[in-house]
């Protein structure tokens, strides 16, 4: 029960950070199907991090850089959609596709090429292991592990609720989302504003994604990507109406099914039920299209979304 | 009359082929730079190897390994024109990776289970890919959810569905699925002697000039039917379109059933010649689907252009694998095609800004021409 309860919140710390990530952004007016990309890059700036950092370098000193180094990473990885999007005009929905590609490319890439050197050659894998370091994260109560990632995502909540809703800048952002040239025609920057969108999506995006692969494991294979997690973010800033409340709720709920699929083995009443672990993998996609099927009719989503914005139109 | 100003660079043709070739060049170059940075030595030897693919090896082995390729080119190309369809009817189908799933699930299981021949197997993938993609239209015009994040939702369900279903018909002793050739040898694709043509690469089938044929179908329907012509109405017009009698809900799905359909019949154009199994653990929706985008995308948007470029992306993905392993990683020739993708994205930018300075050109020599006729006009008088 409670390994269930340490899953859920990690978990759901990992999809809580990355769609408040999706939702910066969205509400600025840019979609970011790349915040699957975006994980990966960050996740590998902190496994790097990790991996090279020796363990006596302190819990603090540990933890602040590999946050440090995902989050610098997912920023820099997300000016590629900020260039093309907003600068050059480009498709936002082709840019964060490739951008999905792009990022578990190079990362494999990158990481071969670190173990190939690292070992003359005898090593071609695309793993990188973080065992020691990964234990600084994690404080024990009892059985329970809290991670330091949880109260990282919990702070970064209210920040992202205080900043989209109670200061003025989060005031101007949303307002690029809804009607970007009524926001022009009271001299908001409409660039500024999307730039600094696209890239706190990045920043959460990249701390999303070192939160998610030291969740569970301390080896991670880069080809992999992250499996899916930028997606399944997507859909817990859709569920969450684009609400920082709504979406720690959903993320709550969503990272509880994905949790049962990891555990569901270790549970009594979950065995006697007898239900491939797959189906609670795919849970939440499920439920995210039924309630989308019943909610879209009156969207929340951000008017202007997706759309390039062109100073002259009405 | 006055000679014609740049007629070639104004053809949409040529511009989209010089915007394509840029974006090749532009990915070429950067994969070069960070084989570079990987270790300078061997870099020329390495995207020398990407570039001439199956073409450094001798006679036999080069048919060989150019048939497989062909053989990979055919679901490449199969859902690029999915993701065309769809676009030209105004829908951005990410669905497709799904469809394509949906295609390789129902394919593979009634050939396995079901042992039927390869003809019903590949049109019960067709069809179930289809049916995946129309759920997207009808969740579009039904309850107005967007196609790209319906899209998405069923990529990963089709997916885990996928595992779940064809682990039934796996071999007991690893996660992929049995052989056609032991299971259930009615089911391969026929090659018709094909595959003589190949030095007996028995993968190469039908499917190959199938594909080809598949695609003039798609560009004669889109171009020369009103068929065509009422879906692409659709996509520029949504109310337009409703405006004019047409029925445009109906278009939507029915777009979206045929692009779903073109995927997963794709799939079974790859499964049913056993050339590689399906892995029931993979985690992570095959980048085929996702690679049909940048084909499309890199093929200018129209079928004929969808033949070169699936061909090329899967002759340097080939290529990647010619790479000198020791050294560097096959990825390298997926990190080429992503970025060539990333550039298309520029492409509409450029064209753009190509046309507007024909134009402020053209717009200078009128606003010229003009002066000089009125002053000819002055004179006369």
């Amino acid at each position: 029960m409670i390994l269930l309860l340490q899953y859920t919140l990690i978990f759901a710390s990992v999809l809580m950070l990355v769609a408040l990530g999706g939702c910066f952004s969205e509400r600025s007016g840019v979609i970011n199907i790349g915040l699957e990309g975006t994980m990966v890059i960050g996740a590998l700036g902190g496994a790097l991090v990790m991996k090279y950092m020796p363990p006596e370098a302190g819990a603090f000193a540990v933890v602040a850089l590999t946050v440090l180094a995902s989050a610098l990473l997912g920023m820099v990885f997300s000016l590629f959609l900020a260039v093309a999007a907003i600068s050059f005009k480009a498709d936002q929905t082709i840019i964060g596709t490739a951008m999905n590609m792009l990022a578990t490319a190079g990362a494999t890439v990158a990481v071969k090429a670190i173990n190939t050197a690292a070992s003359g050659g005898h090593d071609v894998s695309s793993d990188i292991a973080y065992t020691y370091t990964k234990d600084l994260f994690i404080v024990r109560f009892g059985e329970f592990e809290f991670n330091w990632f949880m109260l990282i995502a919990f702070v970064c909540l209210i920040i992202s609720y205080i900043a989209l809703y109670k200061t003025r800048f989060g005031l101007r952002l949303r307002s690029c989302g809804e009607h970007p040239q009524a926001s022009a025609s009271v001299g908001i920057n409409v660039f500024k504003m999307r730039y600094a969108g696209v890239l706190i999506s990045g920043l959460l995006a990249g701390l999303g994604g070192i939160v998610y692969i030291t969740a569970g494991v301390s080896v991670w294979k880069f080809e992999y990507g992250v499996a899916g997690f930028g997606f399944l973010a997507m859909a817990v800033m859709i569920f969450g109406a684009w609400h920082p409340m709504r979406i720690a709720l959903a993320a709550l709920l969503f990272g509880f099914c994905r949790a049962l699929g990891n555990v569901y083995s270790g549970l009594d009443l979950m065995t006697a039920l007898n239900i491939p672990g797959v189906v609670y993998n795919m849970l939440p996609y499920i439920i995210s299209l039924v309630v989308l099927a019943f909610t879209s009719k009156k969207s929340r989503a951000p008017k202007a979304a997706g759309l390039i914005y062109d100073k002259g139109s009405r | 009359m006055k000679k014609e100003k740049t007629p070639l660079l104004r053809s949409s043709g040529f511009q989209n082929l010089l915007a394509s070739l840029i974006c090749v060049l532009g990915g070429l170059v950067v994969g070069f730079i960070v084989l570079l940075l990987i270790e300078p030595s061997g870099a020329l030897k390495a995207i020398l190897a990407i570039m001439t693919s199956f073409f450094r090896y001798p006679g036999k082995l080069m048919l060989k390994y150019f048939g497989q390729t062909l053989v990979r080119t055919v679901p490449l190309l199969m859902c690029s024109l999915s993701v065309l369809f769809a676009y030209k009817v105004g829908m951005f189908n990410i669905g497709v990776a799904g469809q394509y799933v949906a295609g390789a699930c129902f394919s593979l299981y009634s050939a396995l289970a079901w042992k039927l021949p390869w003809l019903p197997c590949l049109l019960i993938g067709m069809l179930a890919a289809g049916l995946l993609g129309a759920i997207s239209g009808v969740l579009k015009t039904k309850c107005n959810v967007n196609i790209v994040i319906s899209g998405i939702m069923l990529n990963w369900i089709m997916l885990y569905s996928t595992n779940l279903l064809l682990g039934k018909v796996k071999s007991p002793s690893s996660p992929y699925t049995l052989s056609l050739k032991g299971t259930n040898p009615k089911a391969l694709l026929p090659s018709l002697g094909l595959d003589k043509l190949f030095f007996d690469e028995k993968s190469v089938t039908i499917a190959i000039p199938l594909s080809i044929l598949i695609a003039v179908g798609v560009w004669f329907v889109l171009q020369k039917t009103k068929f065509g012509y009422e879906l692409k109405a659709t996509g520029y017009n949504y109310n337009a379109a409703r405006y004019a009698g047409m029925k445009e809900n109906w278009n939507v799905i029915i777009t979206m059933f045929i692009s779903g359909a073109l995927a997963g019949l794709g799939a079974g154009m790859l499964y049913l010649t056993d050339i590689s199994p399906w892995e029931t653990t993979c985690a992570s929706v095959p980048a085929m689907g996702f690679n049909g985008i940048a084909v499309a995308f890199l093929g200018g948007l129209s079928p004929i252009g969808s033949i070169l470029s699936s061909f090329f992306i899967q002759y340097i993905t080939t290529g990647g694998g010619f790479v000198d392993l020791q050294v560097y990683s096959s990825q390298i020739s997926d990190l080429i095609s992503s970025l060539i993708i990333y550039l298309c994205a520029f492409v509409a930018f450029f064209r753009f800004f190509i046309q507007a300075r024909i134009e402020r050109a053209e717009k200078k020599k009128a606003e010229a021409d003009n002066a000089n006729k009125t002053e000819e006009g002055g004179n006369a008088q």
